[in-house]
């Protein structure tokens, strides 16, 4: 398990110095800061001047290393645009993200558990068919436009929910669903996939044999297990759920990261973008990590292959 | 083993391999019907390939065309819409539909050369994993996992940011973004086959190791990297125009599926129709091009794990 662990850990301090360094490529090789920060009339000796304040004079890997060892301090700069630290800007917008993130998974599983499990049940049944056509067509869906679609019904025409903003569990509602439709029809498949692989296990058999009732066996003694690969799964497909809630928050007016730092991108606050996107790498690696580690823990197989 | 009929035919050869015995997959109707699914989506791909080649010759206006008079135009069948307008008309009284048809240019094209950025990319790569194993193999997959743990969405985001919109950057964005899951099926095929005999034999006859990867793996590959640069098509489109979406991608006044459901967010109170129906049409689109891959997936190789 302690090799386990620390080959995991290694990969996951690479994975943090190559997020870091796209993060430092994206302001200080690709574009050049002095000519973002200065007003257009400005002569060459101020250009010079703020040239050499940056830092933009030494060589390439002293600039790097100074952003890296700033960074691991929780210093990412001062943001262009309202002169406050990064990184307090985009901690202040993380608990939106968070809960977002949060309530889009409980969504998901909302929706993916019962069908799941019901078209594994009922296999090559018309439930079962419906429900790998509703994948089907949510595998396709922009989430984007089903949440513009959302708003249009059930907003602009039925008045029934705001439109946009945060606060209320009403706000929640139309976000955590789309949010939901992103994540449910990968996870509705792998519940399908896991109960069909153990429905047909022996210890299934021996259950029923022994006369365990239909719903305890499907429960406790499918359900369960089938668990294990869901858990694996879903926690590795953290980053994506939080792609989705960068796109989710977009289109909601969510005062999350994503919202801050699509506003950073559009008003070329360099400082804010690199902070953002390496503090949340740091929190999808952090939870790959505790991932690996538990699924490491309950399945030897994993841990020693 | 040989199996004789009565009238002494050998009909039965259990040593002949069954790649020989099947032969290419015949084309029958009930083998057709199997695929109705597959056969209609690719009809509807093909529609909206066609249309959006000759869209000149399709679409009823310029797409580009201002009129203020009508702007905010319905479409035909509600009140106030006009039959010369069909799908109504934008915040400047520009054809939404004739938009909506030279707007697939744009995410067809994009699509597709990001995916042969991406996928010729991931199929070197993969295939060098796979082959030559040892370091190689672990700086690769390390690679692929960083780039498949974090999100798509926020690194095209950010380099975009700095390179600035522009249809090239965005292919080139998407290109590089996307290459890990071809390197990652790659890799694992590449594994596999570098263990049957005929790379043995090609081995012990002396063949480069260029000759065994390109002209000997390689072409078992082929209807696995189809298959997902197919699916890989709609996941492309998706993105770019959530770009276009955010004001990242292509720019207006070009249309785009992305930026014009991105202006008519700004209209949805009142008129609904501008952010509907080029949303409809990417997830038309979309739909129609995992139906096709999975069809395309069970048409050529119904055991492949994807």
């Amino acid at each position: 398990m302690k090799r386990y662990a620390l080959r995991q850990l290694l990969q996951l301090g690479v994975v943090v110095v190559g997020i870091s360094m796209l993060a430092f490529a994206i302001l200080h090789v690709i574009g050049d800061p002095v000519l973002l920060l200065l007003p257009l009339n400005a002569g060459k000796e101020e250009y010079e001047r703020y040239h050499k304040l940056l830092g933009l004079d030494k060589p390439v890997y002293v600039q790097y290393w100074k952003f890296a060892s700033r960074a691991v301090q929780g210093d990412f700069g001062k943001s262009w645009y309202t002169d406050t630290p990064a990184f307090t800007l985009v901690l202040e917008r993380m608990p939106p993200t968070l809960y977002l993130t949060s309530a889009g998974l409980v969504a998901a599983l909302l929706i993916a558990l019962p069908l799941g499990i019901l078209a594994a049940l009922k296999r090559h049944s018309l439930v079962d068919n419906l429900c790998t056509m509703l994948a089907v067509a949510g595998q396709a869906m922009p989430i984007f436009w089903l949440g513009i679609m959302l708003i249009i019904v059930f907003a602009v025409r039925l008045k029934a929910l705001p439109a946009s903003g945060y606060g209320t569990w009403q706000h929640f509602l139309m976000p955590a669903f789309t949010l939901g439709a992103f994540l449910a029809p990968l996870t509705m498949r792998l519940v399908r996939s896991g109960v069909i692989e153990i429905m047909n296990m022996d210890y299934i058999r021996t259950a029923r044999a022994k006369g365990v009732g239909e719903n305890t066996v499907v429960v406790k003694h499918a359900f369960r297990n089938a668990c294990i690969p869901i858990i694996t799964v879903l926690g590795l497909q953290f980053g994506q759920l939080l792609g989705g809630a960068i796109v989710t928050e977009t289109v909601f007016a969510w005062p999350g990261v994503a919202t801050l730092t699509v506003e950073s991108i559009r008003n070329q606050d360099f400082p804010v973008v690199q902070c953002a996107v390496v503090l949340l790498a740091l929190i999808i690696v952090s939870v790959n990590f505790l991932v690996d580690m538990i699924v490491g823990l309950i399945d030897p197989r994993i841990r020693l292959g | 083993m040989k199996a004789v009929s009565a009238r002494g035919e050998v009909v039965l050869e259990a040593d002949e391999p069954a790649a020989l015995r099947a032969g290419p997959p015949r084309m029958s109707l009930r083998r057709l019907w199997r695929f109705k699914w597959g056969v209609a989506a690719t009809a509807i791909i093909l529609t909206i390939v066609g249309s959006a080649v000759w869209a000149p010759w399709i679409s009823p206006w310029d797409p580009l065309s201002v009129d203020i008079r009508h702007r905010l135009g319905p479409p035909a069948w509600m009140d106030g819409g006009t039959r010369a307008h069909v799908l109504g008309t934008d915040q400047v009284g520009r054809d939404l539909l004739s938009r909506v048809i030279y707007g697939g240019r744009v995410s067809l094209i994009i699509g597709v050369a990001a995916v042969l950025v991406s996928s010729s990319i991931g199929v070197l790569l993969g295939l060098a994993a796979g082959y030559f194993a040892g370091r190689m193999d672990w700086t690769i997959m390390t690679l692929v996992n960083v780039m498949l743990t974090f999100p798509f969405v926020l690194l095209a985001l950010a380099v975009i940011a700095v390179l600035g919109p522009s249809l090239v950057n965005m292919i080139i964005v998407l290109g590089i973004a996307d290459w890990p899951l071809y390197a990652r099926v790659i890799r694992a095929e590449t594994l596999a086959i570098r263990e049957r005999e005929f790379i043995l034999a090609g081995r012990a006859l002396g063949m480069s190791h260029a000759r065994l990867v390109f002209r000997q793996i390689l072409p078992n590959l082929v209807s696995v990297i189809v298959v997902i640069a197919t699916l890989q098509v709609a996941r492309v489109i998706i993105l770019e125009s959530f770009l276009s979406f955010l004001g990242l991608g292509v720019q207006p006044p070009t249309p785009a599926w992305g930026n014009m459901l991105g202006e008519g967010r700004v209209y949805m109170l009142n008129s609904w129709w501008i952010a509907t129906f080029p949303g409809l049409a990417i997830f038309v689109t979309t739909l129609a091009i995992n139906l096709m891959g999975n069809a395309l997936r069970d048409w050529l190789d119904p055991h492949m794990k994807l």
